[in-house]
């Protein structure tokens, strides 16, 4: 295990054009030490859950700021358990109104980050993630 | 880790995808399965894509793999990108490049980071490309930047190198200083549309004329005039020679693909067709079996000195006390065994 990384997989899903953010993100992750696929915009959740699969990751993350992240996320969440990844965790990162915070945390997302959220609290987030995953996989 | 390699077997993709991980962590038992699984090796055809940076080389793929599957061949892809030696983080983006490929069954890619060492990363792209093989894909493209001798040595470790080049990167020199010609088997002009893409081919060809050591026992135009040249060649490889030839595609359009995959075909069949592809396969072997070798030996000797030794010679050293080819003879002579 001398080599393990952490694998992210940073995804926009949707229309929208604005990839700054998962820019950001996915440097920042690079700075943190961590490995990031990254995939570009306008993914389907298909095409995410299949990346996810794929690329083995640790950790799903969408970037999303067009507003459709009520219908986006519960469809990714979905695809991932379709693809048998039940115990890969969602982190979601841009424009998400407070209001939706709880029935995306019910759907299973393990952290919502909007604007002004520390790189450095991200990556810690990530990195607490996989270890209790971790964790959890030698028991 | 078997019960892993049975499922890959049987086609589970999310088996596969862990195998690659367990690869890539050097995973504790993950011999076993690649023992298990390189009886069903050997099938897939393994082609190497390298070049510089912004060269092109994952839209080639992305545009190559789907010419493949349009003629029903299925494609394994393991694309390499370059840790960052300061964080040890990387950003794997091929897969932005091959959107079109998504969502097909058919098309497995897997994104690796060069990780930390040297020997590592090598190993762990002929295990990566070995478990692409034993899971059935037809075609196995194994992308990196040929930036460092890793990975022109992984491009290497393949059935046909790809060497892909550019208009308005450096002129001839540059292509003879980085060594890629030497291991091209097709060399490609990608963003053949833009400016300059007529003067790198011919430049291309010439280099390809002087410097490849297929192209020495032709006739070289010299001055205008031809001329044989004088380079021997050792009779075997005279029967059949391979010239590498020049490409020009514009991946991001499909511009081309038609003829670079005619070019890998007819390589393929060159390779099949006398000794070269048992002579290929034999050299990469004896060449994998030496890293392994040194990586093993390596690895037992760290494990058998004592703790210290290594750090303490270091300091011998620094101090000017002793020279660094001296210090390894002592921890040669401090081995058990010897």
């Amino acid at each position: 295990m001398s080599n393990r990384a952490i694998r992210v997989l940073i995804a926009k899903p949707g229309l929208d054009g604005h990839d700054r953010g998962a820019k950001v993100i996915a440097r920042a992750l690079r700075d943190a030490g961590m490995e990031v696929i990254y995939t570009g915009l306008r993914q389907t959740p298909e095409m995410i859950a299949e990346a996810a699969l794929q690329e083995d990751v640790d950790v799903v993350g969408l970037s999303i700021l067009s507003g459709a992240h009520m219908a986006l996320v519960p469809r990714v969440r979905q695809m991932l358990n379709q693809n048998g990844l039940e115990d890969v965790p969602l982190v979601v990162g841009g424009i998400i109104p407070d209001d939706d915070h709880a029935p995306l945390m019910a759907l299973g997302v393990s952290a919502i980050f909007g604007p002004g959220a520390s790189t450095e609290d991200i990556a810690a987030h990530i990195r607490s993630l996989v270890e209790a995953r971790a964790g959890g996989e030698m028991a | 880790m078997i019960e892993l390699a049975q499922r890959l077997i049987a086609g589970d993709r999310r088996a596969l995808a862990r195998l690659l991980s367990h690869v890539e962590n050097e995973r504790e038992g993950v011999e076993q399965a690649l023992a298990v699984l390189f009886a069903h090796t050997g099938r897939a055809y393994v082609v190497g894509v390298t070049g510089a940076p912004g060269t092109g080389k994952s839209s080639l793929v992305n545009a190559l793999a789907k010419a493949c599957r349009a003629r029903g061949q299925t494609v394994g892809i393991l694309a390499v990108d370059p840790t960052s030696p300061f964080t040890g983080g990387a950003i794997l983006g091929d897969r932005i490049r091959m959107r079109d490929l998504a969502g097909d069954g058919g098309v497995f890619i897997r994104s690796m980071a060069t990780r930390g060492s040297l020997g590592g990363l090598a190993r762990a792209a002929r295990d990566a490309v070995r478990l692409l093989d034993a899971a059935g894909f037809d075609l196995v493209l194994v992308e990196t930047v040929g930036a460092g001798q890793s990975e022109v040595e992984i491009a290497r470790a393949a059935h046909t190198t790809l060497v892909v080049e550019a208009p308005g990167l450096g002129d001839d020199v540059q292509a003879i200083k980085a060594g890629m010609l030497e291991i091209a088997d097709v060399l490609v002009v990608n963003k053949a549309d833009r400016p300059g893409a007529v003067n790198t081919v011919r430049a291309l060809k010439a280099m390809l004329e002087l410097g490849h050591p297929a192209a020495r026992s032709q006739m070289i135009s010299h001055h205008g005039r031809l001329m044989p040249a004088a380079a021997p060649v050792n009779g075997e490889e005279n029967a059949a020679l391979w010239i590498p030839p020049v490409v020009q595609t514009v991946a991001t359009e499909d511009q081309g693909i038609g003829e670079l995959l005619a070019a890998l075909d007819a390589h393929r069949a060159y390779l099949a067709g006398g000794e070269a592809l048992a002579r290929r396969e034999r050299e990469q072997i004896a060449i994998e079996l030496t890293d392994r070798l040194r990586d093993t030996l390596l690895a037992e000797a760290l494990a058998a000195l004592p703790p210290a030794a290594l750090a303490a010679l270091a300091e011998q050293v620094q101090a000017r006390e002793l020279d660094p080819q001296g210090a390894v003879q002592r921890l040669l002579a401090a081995l058990p065994g010897r």
